[in-house]
This record gives structure tokens, sequence and C-alpha cells, in this order.
């Protein structure tokens, strides 16, 4: 069993397991940090960004000129953004049997996996991980190309070395891709088979694998790996808090030989719970002193959690008129695709649907028209309906594209507005790096639901795996917290870690398989009793394989099986035992010589000679009828199976 | 033998009341808990008192409901609440949500119209509803360390599901009712090769082959439109869930293009509900409205309106749905009694009913009904029937059993005649039992069980190493002929039988856990020490020559037999065969002596060799 590691960064994983000649990837995040780098794309062409200035290092040739401009003393590079697909050539995409989506966050690269590499196998995602995964998948794209660049950079790769930080210490620029299409997410989802929770799915009839509960996101999963003798459990985005979605299953992923673990909070230092009390807060405060509130989001998750408990704290200060927006090509989709799919909610949302009650309150806020979905700002009636103050929910989180780019410009002069970070994904520093100067306050409240170092430490301990597989970098602080050992996985035991492009064997060696045995087999055994409990056959049978599965049934070919011992003896004989038998058979003239280590029995009439030592008996003689005559008589002597 | 016992006591040779007991593996089940809509005295529910008198909970090990139809469900709070059953009741979360709600409406009709006494209360039924465990379609659910059920989408109603149920190696599989073409707001059944020991499949249209929907539908919209033009009203007497969707969306689409204006209308305020329940269940419905759902709600009507009593004497053509479906109480019969006697009007039966309603003794050509309170109603106006609900008719049924390759079939839920026809059907066709017992009776469905064993990795490669075996081979003309004449007129079985593999080991019981090792893994195992048994025969030879020409020889004669690369020359005197037969060759004047030397279990490989030695060398 061995693990290839094809992502750095422990939340967008993506890792390839071999295991009983199946080949699984776990997973197909895609690392979209380098998009922080781009100029942000507006709606409408900026002033202020077109008129940055451009950027040159000093040895560089004059080709470079314009790709890169400098705003506030960092340089990005003003070209539709890239990002940064899992490793490619650790593994071929081709061998693939299966991939396994934990949830909608871990499959945006999946175009780049499935698509033109030959890829052949099957990509398994609950129902909800396929629909809100294909809303994030296709508004990425339609944020990208309703925002055309005329100009593709990509020289700047050859200057590195040239370039100021952060942009000298990008990793692989060159393997950085555009956004894929349309056509391409249609196609990478086309290879999709939809699983429930709990179902098991045969693979190559090797594997079985089963999707658990992991309480993330809407839909979200951990995996079980199993043959009939081990059990492999990957858990990724995974939450023991009580959000939306249906709570974590633990018990599944009990006593696995194997455990991997990865996709751990991302901002560990926040407390989600306390985030949202802030953003809460925050917002109301903004609205109050007559600010507008922008809210960067992706068009699922927490947005929910945000729609819900902010209305009612407005509510509670008497602040309902305020109007909210959900901007997004995909927001309608969004909240109806949420509220049909109560069966992956938690119990209290489910139980709505037994008083004819949609599980989501933003379901009834939409319908009041309080929550206001819009397709972007040039939708109809986006106008008509705007008023101010308000709060807009919109994407993308990055900052460098989507309608966010353009409230961001729209508000940021004036310091009564608010822009609020609830997505942990992106640093707020680095979103609004390009935006700057700014008047437009900013409020940092990270909300991340999954797993935090001590909430997985504990979840570890009662899960007790055989062995414990880690990202390397959960043992080491987090870079902007070097002393907080806490942020770590100190365990008492050191778990086995991998890191980027890092092969992992993970020692697992199968002793045992199933095969199952046919009927007339099983009835043709003769079993010995060797002592209470334990009794035993020799078995001879035709070995026959198919789909990977093994059955045992009757030999038919006589000459096969009379080539075949059909029975072993065991343990030591007793000479008087024999004599007295040999006696009763007519062979009457034995003659006993007690030898150290040795007795020989001499039957002299018949040339024979026995010899029986301690756990063995020889017998010489030259006449084949006799021979099977006393051959018989010993094995009545002796015990066998 | 292990078996499968089986007592349906409801829906044995017939349609209504579904409530089958199945004993499996050593777990007691209960497959629907329904009611007998043709029934108001005991009848009506099935008896109980056939698995104990009193309390059920210790007697099963599980309720498994398969959709929201009274026929399926409608015993369900009398069993529990006042018979008493505290133990695991398993449905889906649609049927969950809409189980109640009908139930209560049969209640309703049931205490507060026809003044029954000592019915199930609406607090029954909440607590009732308490034991309810939602399954999710496809997930394996464990019941118990033993038993694990799994759920198909059935088609048929909302949240229909059909239920495979496993214990160990034994397994079957419970249809519900079920729908094996999709129509225009449900999907078609579907459940993967399971392979059960049993199938126990509905077959309320065993012998009817329906032509196709299209023409039926064709059929209905145009009978409406002839009676509306003529000015005549027209019922449809409809459950409140289910067909009357399919209908609405049907009649809908035809009025929106034909630009009609006659009224139709859908009683009770039961259409916001429905269309409620549908746009939350949305994933349970098929392809197109769950891919278009988010900009356009099917259920929608632009046409249909909702219905007031007093509509009933509006003078005009109207169309009207209304509940319940078989005629049999409600508004529907309260209508029908207001328009039988005007032979402009028609009534449109959409699907079965059960012997004892309004609706059977009409499709049966009654021209008069009388009613209990002594009046009666005559039937001049005309009756449709069209086969609407959504149940498998003959072909679906072969093309599940097709599809699923179960090991038996057995049919319920329909009428004995028509259940006869297709089990003979089944039997020729499959080639697989067929059974149908009535209400009481048992079936007792023997299944033979593959044991399950774990073999060594190291045996296993070993063996998947060796040459391919193949058992028409050359070597032994006597063998061959007797293995191919068992064989012969199953020319699969002999192509299987060719690509095996021979393993050879010992099996080791420990505990009721069977394992298969090598035979040298055994005795570490197994705690006991081999008893090394060897037989050396002596071969006294008159050739005269010097050994080690004798010692040539026999290499070539043994080469020739064998094979040149089983025998091996040790020394001028020694010759090994397959490294464990030893052969010593000794000057013995004037003759030679041959040692023929070779262990117990190379018993086989000896006595061959001692056959070839002595026909070729025979001492005169
Ligand atoms: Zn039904």
């Amino acid at each position: 069993m061995k693990l290839y590691c094809l992502s750095g960064h422990p939340n967008k994983p993506c890792n390839v397991v071999t295991f009983k000649s199946v080949t699984l990837m776990l997973d197909c995040g895609l690392d979209m940090s380098s998009v922080s780098h781009f100029l942000p794309l507006p709606l409408v062409a900026s002033h202020r960004l077109g008129s940055l200035s451009t950027w040159v290092p000093r040895d560089a040739d004059s080709q470079l000129e314009g790709e890169l401009r400098e705003c506030m003393s960092r340089i990005f590079i003003d070209s539709p953004p890239e990002i940064g697909p899992p490793t490619s050539g650790l593994v071929d995409f081709a061998e693939v049997d299966a991939i396994l989506v934990s949830n909608y966050l871990s499959m945006l690269a999946l175009p780049f996996i499935t698509n033109g590499t030959g890829f052949k196998g099957v990509v398994l995602m609950t129902e909800p991980t396929m629909q809100v995964g294909r809303i994030f998948m296709e508004e990425l794209v339609e944020y990208i190309e309703r925002t055309p660049k005329a100009r593709h950079a990509y020289r700047w790769k050859h200057y590195l070395r040239s370039l100021p930080q952060p942009l000298c210490d990008v990793k692989g620029p060159k393997t950085w891709q555009q956004a894929y299409s349309l056509k391409d997410i249609n196609s990478a989802l086309s290879h999709v088979q939809i699983v429930a929770y709990n179902e098991k799915i045969d693979i190559c009839g090797a594997l079985k694998v089963t999707a658990v509960s992991s309480g993330f996101c809407l839909g979200s999963c951990n995996w079980l790996i199993s043959s009939d003798h081990e059990k492999l459990a990957y858990l990724s985005g995974s939450s023991t808090l009580t959000t939306h979605p249906r709570p974590i299953d633990q018990t599944s992923l009990k006593n696995a030989d194997v455990l991997i673990m990865t996709a751990l909070n991302h901002t560990p230092m926040f407390n989600p719970d306390s985030m949202l009390g802030e953003f809460c807060v925050a917002v109301a405060q903004t609205v109050r002193s007559g600010g507008n509130a922008l809210v960067p989001c992706y068009p699922s998750g927490v947005v929910y959690d945000l729609f819900e408990c902010l209305s009612n704290h407005l509510d509670n200060l008497g602040l309902s008129l305020i109007p909210m927006y959900f901007v997004s090509p995909m927001a309608e989709s969004s909240l109806a695709y949420s509220n049909i799919f109560s069966e992956w909610l938690s119990s209290s949302k489910q139980g709505k649907v037994y008083n004819m009650d949609d599980p989501f309150p933003h379901a009834h806020l939409t319908r009041t028209g309080r929550l206001k979905p819009f397709k972007s700002l040039h939708a109809e009636g986006f106008s008509s309906e705007y008023r101010q103050p308000c709060i807009v929910f919109c994407g993308h989180p990055s900052l460098r594209f989507g309608d966010a780019v353009h409230f961001i410009e729209m508000w940021g002069n004036n310091p009564q507005n608010a822009v609020l970070f609830t997505e942990p994904e992106f640093d707020f520093a680095e979103a609004l790096a390009p935006f700057q100067p700014l008047a437009m306050r900013p409020v940092y409240c990270p909300i991340d639901t999954s797993l935090n170092f001590t909430q997985a430490r504990k979840l570890i301990s009662e899960l007790k795996p055989g062995k414990l597989v880690v990202p390397e970098m959960y043992l080491r602080p987090p870079p902007s917290a070097p002393h907080r050992t806490d942020l770590t996985l100190n365990l008492e035991e050191t778990p086995l870690t991998y890191s980027e492009c890092q092969v992992l064997d993970l020692g697992i060696h199968r002793r045992l398989e199933s095969v199952k045995l046919a009927p007339g087999l099983a009835l043709a055994l003769n079993l010995s009793n060797i002592r209470p409990g334990l009794s035993t056959a020799t078995i001879s049978a035709g070995l026959h394989v198919q789909d990977n599965k093994y059955v045992l049934k009757p030999l038919e070919d006589e000459d096969t099986i009379s080539k075949l011992p059909n029975s072993y003896p065991y343990g030591n004989l007793s000479v008087d035992d024999l004599v007295q038998r040999l006696a009763q058979a007519g062979l009457t003239d034995a003659r006993v010589e007690e030898l150290p280590g040795v007795c020989i029995i001499t039957l002299e009439n018949e040339d024979v000679i026995i010899k029986i030592s301690d756990a063995s008996t020889h017998i010489i003689c030259s006449n084949t009828k006799l021979r099977e005559k006393l051959r018989d008589i010993l094995l009545e002597c002796l015990s066998s199976f | 033998m292990p078996e499968i016992k089986v007592t349906p006591l409801g829906a044995g040779q017939d349609v209504g009341r579904s409530c089958i007991l199945v004993t499996i593996g050593g777990k007691n089940i209960m497959l629907d808990c329904g009611m007998h809509m043709g029934y108001n005295d005991d009848r009506r529910f099935p008896d109980f008192s056939y698995i104990t008198d009193g309390p059920l909970t210790d007697y099963l090990d599980c309720i498994i409901i398969s959709h929201f139809h009274l026929d399926h469900c409608g015993a369900l709070p009398y069993m529990t609440e006042m018979v008493g059953y505290n133990g695991p009741i398993y449905m889906t979360q649609p049927t969950k949500a809409l189980c109640p709600v009908l139930l209560e409406d049969m209640r309703k009709v049931a205490v507060e119209r026809k003044g029954e006494t000592n019915f199930f209360t609406s607090v029954m039924i909440k607590d009732c509803m308490k034991k309810v465990v939602t399954v999710t379609l496809h997930e394996t659910l464990q019941v118990d360390s033993d038993l694990e059920i799994k759920a198909y989408y059935a088609g048929h109603v909302l949240g229909a599901a059909m239920f495979h149920i496993r214990v160990g190696s034994q397994s079957l599989v419970y249809t519900g009712d079920y729908n094996m073409t999709p129509d225009r707001h449900l999907g078609a059944a579907w459940i993967d090769k399971c392979r059960p020991d049993l199938l126990i499949s509905e077959s309320t249209y065993a012998t009817t082959i329906r032509d196709s929907k299209r023409c039926r539908e064709r059929d209905f919209l145009k009978k409406v439109h002839d009676a509306v033009d003529r000015g005549g009203k027209v019922l449809i007497p409809v459950f409140a869930l289910g067909r009357v969707q399919e209908l609405c969306i049907l009649l809908d689409t035809y009025w929106d293009r034909m630009n009609l204006k006659v009224p139709i209308y859908f009683t009770m305020g039961l259409a916001e509900t429905a269309n409620k329940y549908y746009r939350m269940f949305i994933t349970w419905t098929n392809q197109k409205i769950r891919r278009t759902f988010v900009h356009r709600n099917m259920f929608d009507f632009k046409h249909i309106k909702p219905f007031d009593k007093s509509y009933m004497d509006n003078p005009g053509p109207m169309v009207v749905f209304a509940t319940p479906g078989m005629l049999h109480a409600g508004l529907s019969l309260a209508i029908f009694k207001k328009w039988a006697s005007n032979a402009n009007n028609m009534v449109i039966m959409p699907g079965y009913c059960v012997q004892g309603t309004v609706g059977h003794k009409i499709l049966n050509g009654a021209k008069k009904i009388d009613f209990e309170n002594r009046t009666s109603v005559e039937v001049n106006l005309t009756v449709e029937y069209m086969s609407f609900s959504a149940h498998a008719d003959a072909k679906g049924i072969m093309q599940l059993i097709r599809h699923c390759e179960p090991k038996n079939v057995m049919l319920v839920h329909g009428e004995n005649a028509k259940m006869e026809f297709l089990k003979q059907k089944i039997m020729q066709e499959f080639n697989i039992n067929c059974y149908k017992p009535g209400n009481g009776e048992t079936s007792i469905i023997p299944v033979s069980i593959d044991l399950d064993v774990e073999v060594s990795l190291p045996l296993l490669k070993h063996t998947m190493a060796l040459p391919t075996s193949s058992s028409s081979s050359s070597s032994s003309s006597s063998s061959s002929s007797s293995s191919s004449s068992s064989s012969r007129g199953n020319n699969t079985e002999e192509n299987r039988t060719k690509k095996q593999k021979v393993l050879h080991g010992v099996l080791i019981m420990k505990n009721n856990n069977l394992r298969i090792v090598g035979v040298n893994e055994a005795w570490g195992d197994l705690g006991v020490t081999a008893h090394n048994l060897r037989f050396t025969e002596r071969i006294e030879v008159d050739e005269t020559g010097p050994v080690p020409a004798l010692t040539s020889a026999l290499h070539t004669l043994l080469s020739q037999k064998l094979g040149s690369s089983q025998v091996q020359a040790v020394n001028e005197f020694q010759l090994s065969v397959a490294d464990s037969v030893f052969i010593n060759i000794q000057d013995d004047e004037p003759g030679k002596t041959i040692l023929l030397s070779w262990t117990h279990q190379d018993e086989g490989l000896g006595s061959k060799l001692l056959d070839i030695i002595k026909s070729n060398y025979k001492k005169s």
C-alpha cells in the first residue's frame, strides 16, 4: 500500500493510494492561492487599475513590458489569473481507477485530472457535492470569462529571481494553468457516479469504498476503503461542531489499519462561534451607522449560516428592513438546491420537512424579499432594488474576480463601509493589497468549522487507528505563529508524514484473502478433530477467479486428485500398538529391536524392515501388496487429517 | 439447509392490505403494514394474532414500509400503538413525511364521517411516527450486527422504495409497488444485479401488458375533451398524491395547448400541500424535473384551481379531481352521487379499485348503487377505466426479474388467477421456483449458502503462480474421458474448469472461523508435528550390464514418461524424480536391485514410478 502526495496544500488535498492493484485518488483540490498575485478583473474598466504603473526588472528584456504592475510597492501580474493544478508526472492519471471526492471544495481541480489525460475511471461523490461543486466551478468560469483580458502574461515566469517578494517565492509558476471552461466542467462531471452515505461501492471487485458523513458541509464525507481484511480510513474536511450539515459519523472510522488525516482547520487561532458573533455585531454596527457591508463569499457553505444568524441578529436590533443582496451567477441555484437536500442536513433542519417547512430559513427570507438573489450587478432589477445601507454577499473571496471587485472599488473610499472576511482560505491583507489605499474598514472574522488540532487529537484517540498518516506540516506550528506548539498534531506516537511529490509506503502487508467455498466442496470435506474447537481437513480444490473474486470448487479431474496427498499423518507412533495391529493382520513374526533414537521392527518372513523414530517411520520392503497393507495398518496407528 | 420463511398476513393472492412476514437467517421482519380499503370490519387490518396474542416487540426485529399508500401503511398506528410494537420502523424520508398526512385523513373519514369508535387517534399516529428511522436510497443500513437493509428507487409514488434485506449470505428483495417505466414526474424503478435468494414482487397488473403510455394519454385527453365539449362534467377520483400529479401535468399542458377555458378543479386545498411536498422532495422526482426545478416548478399549474363543495351544483362543464380514489368515501363519492344519474357526465377511474368499493362496483358494470342509509343512485354517466396506476405490468415484472437475477420469486399483491398465469410464465422463462402463498399460508424457500473462508496469501499466490490445470489433458486417457462425460452438455462449465488452478492446502476450523493455509504453515497453526512416513521398495531386475548403464537407461525411460524436466541424475547410481522420489541402483550379482523411495505425500507419484519400472524390467 503506497501513498503519492500530489498537493502541497493540506486543505486542497490530492493524494493517490495504491492498494491491491487498485489505484485510488483521494480528492482533487485546487490550490487557488496563486490568484492573489494577479491584478483583479473589474466588471467595468477601472481607471485606477488601468493607471497603475508598469514594473520591469532591471535585467529583463523589453518583452516583459506590461506584464507586471505595481500598487503600493506590491507587484501584480496583469493577466487572466492562473491556478496551480495537482502535480502531474508522479502518477499516470490514466491508471487511476476511481477518484473519491470528499466535498465540493475538494473537487475543483477535477477537469485537470480527467480531461485529456486518458483517465478512464469513475469519480465518486454524493449528490450535493456534485450539484454544489458544479455551482462552484461554473461560478469560477463565469467570473473569469465575463471579464476577458486581451493579453496573457507568461514571460515573467522566466525572470522569477529578478522579481521582488512575494512573487519571487512562488512555487512552480510554470505549472500554473488558466481556468477551465464550461465544456471542461461538463466533460469532467460526466465521469461522476453518485453515491449515498453508507453505500458500499465495489471497485474492480477488489475493494469496497464507502462515504460516511463528515459534518463539514452539505453532502461532505470521509471515506472508508476496505478489503475483506484491511481497512483504510481517509478523513478530509470534517467538523464536530453543530452547524447545518448532517453530523460526522465517527463510529464508522474506528479501528482502521490506516487513517489518513488532512484538511484540518485553516485558521486554528480563531474560534468559529465567536467569529460568527463578531461578524453579526460588525455588520449591524456598519449598517446602523449608515455604511454598507460587503461579505466576499463562496456561493454555498457557511454563507447559509451567515444568512440565518445575521437575519436573527438584525431582527433583534430592529434592523429587519436592511436589505441583503446575494449576488452570484449561481445565487438562485444555490438557494434552491440547499432546500432540497434535507436528507443531508442536521436532524433539526431535517425535522422541518415533517412540518412542511423548508429546512433553511433563507427560503422564507427570499420569499419575503429580505434576501434578494441576483445573477450580477448588471442583472435585471438590481439597480431598481438597490438601496443603501445594505449588506452584499458576493464572490469571489479572493477579491480578484466576481462582483466583489466592483463593490470594493465602489465603496472603498468611504470609511463608513466595511468589508468582512469570513472565508478562511484567503489572507485578508493579501486580498486587499491591489486595492490599497482603502478607507473602507476591513473586518477579519474567519469562520472555519473544520477540526482544529485539539479536536483532531481527541478524534484520533477515539478512533484508535493502527497507523496515522498526516501532512508533514501538521507537525510544525503554522509559519504565522511559530511559537504556538499547541497548533500542531503533537501526539504520543509520531505519525507517518508526507509532503508534496512524496511517495510513502504505508506498510500494510496483507496476509489473508477471502474465498468462497462452493456448497459441493464444503459437503465433501472430512473434518477431523485435533482438540475441542479446532478441527482440520486436507483440501484439494479448483481455484476460480472472476472479477477479482475467488471461488473454490470441487476438482473433477481424477488424475489431478490422485497426484495430490489426501491425508497428512502427525504425532508419534506407539510401537506396541503397531506390533499388536500387525499380529491382528496375521504378521506375527515381528522382531522389535530398540536402539538409541530408533526402533527397528523386522518381519523376517516377508523381508520387511520398519524403522521408527520420533515423528518419522520408514518401511522398506519388496512386495507392493504387502507395503500397501503395512501402510494402511500404520495410518490406523497414527492421527491424521 | 437454511431456508427463508414467508407468510403473508395480507396481500397473499389479494390486492390491498400488504403485510408480509419474513424469517431470514433467524431474523423476523414485517414488510409493510397496510389496510384493506374494501372492508370496514376486522378484515380491514392484518391478523396480527397470527404472530402472537399481545405486543409484538419481542417477535419482530423490524418493520419496513415501502411507500405511503394506505394499503401499505394504513394499519401501522393500529399495530404499533394498539397491538403494541416498540421496535424500529424503516421508511424513506418522503414516506415519513406523507404517511401521517394520509393516516390522519383516513382517521378523520373513519371517525368523523362514519362515526367509528375504537379507531386509532391522532396522538397514536404521532407516537407511531416517532418510532420511524429514515433510510436514504442505496445506503446500507445496519439494523443490528447481522441484519442489513438497502433501499432502491421504486418509482410508483413520491418516496416509494424497494428493499434489499440481507442476513449473512442470505438475501431477499421486497418490491412494494413499483413502476418500471418513467413518467411525467417520477423516474423508473431501478435495482442492481444483487442476485437475491428470493424476490417478493407485487403483481397488481400480473397479466396486463399495457399499450403504449402515449396512446393511453391521448385516449384520456380525448375522452375528457369530448365530455366537456358536449357540456358534461368529468369526475376523476384520485388519491391526493401520486397519479393525480401526473394527470394534472398532463391536463394542464393540454388545456394550455388547446386553449381550453373549461374549469379544472382539484379538491381540498391538497394541491398546494402536495405541491409543497413535491418541491421539498424534488430529488425523488424524474431527471427532467430535477434539472429544471430552479427556474420552473412543474407543479405550479396554470389552469387547475382549488375546488369548493358548492361548485358541485354549478351548471356547465367542468373537470374535477376529487379524493379518495376508489369512490369509497369522502368528497369523490359525494360528487359521484350528485352526478351519476346524468348520462352527459363521465367518471374516469384512473387506478385499481379493490373489491367492496363503489369504484369496483361501477367498473364491473353496476347500473344501480345502494348505500348504507337505504339510498341508492342510478349509474347513467359514462364510466371509463384507464390504467394510470404506476404499477409494473407483466413486462415490467419480467424485466425486474431479469435485472436482479433472483434464485426464487414470490408473487404477492395481485389476483390469484392472474398470478397463476404469471407464475407459470416466470418458471418457464427463468427456470426458477415461483411461489404465491395465500394469507396465513407459509412458503418455505430453501437457500444454498456459499461459505466464506480466508485463504493465506502465500498459499494463494503460490497457487496462482502454478500452471493452469486443464481437465482434458492427454496425460491419462481414462480419467479425461470420465471427466468429460460428467460435464458433457455443459460447455461453459467445461470452459470454466479449464481455467482453474489447483489449490492444495489444509482447511482449519477454529471456533467456527474457516481458514485455508499451506501444508507447511498448518503445522504451526495446529500445534502438532508432522509424522514423516517413507516407503522404500526393492525391485530386483535381471540387468547384467554396469550400474551406470542401467541408471542412464532408467533416466531415459522416465524422462519419456514424465517429461525430462522431472528427472534428475544425482550421480552414476542415483536419480531423483520431481525432487521428491529417489531411485538408487545397487549391483546385486548377477542382476541389479532398484531401490525406489518416496514419502506418503508422494504416494501418487511413487506408485506410478513403481508401475513403470516393474512393467519395463520384469524379472523373469
Ligand atoms: Zn401503492
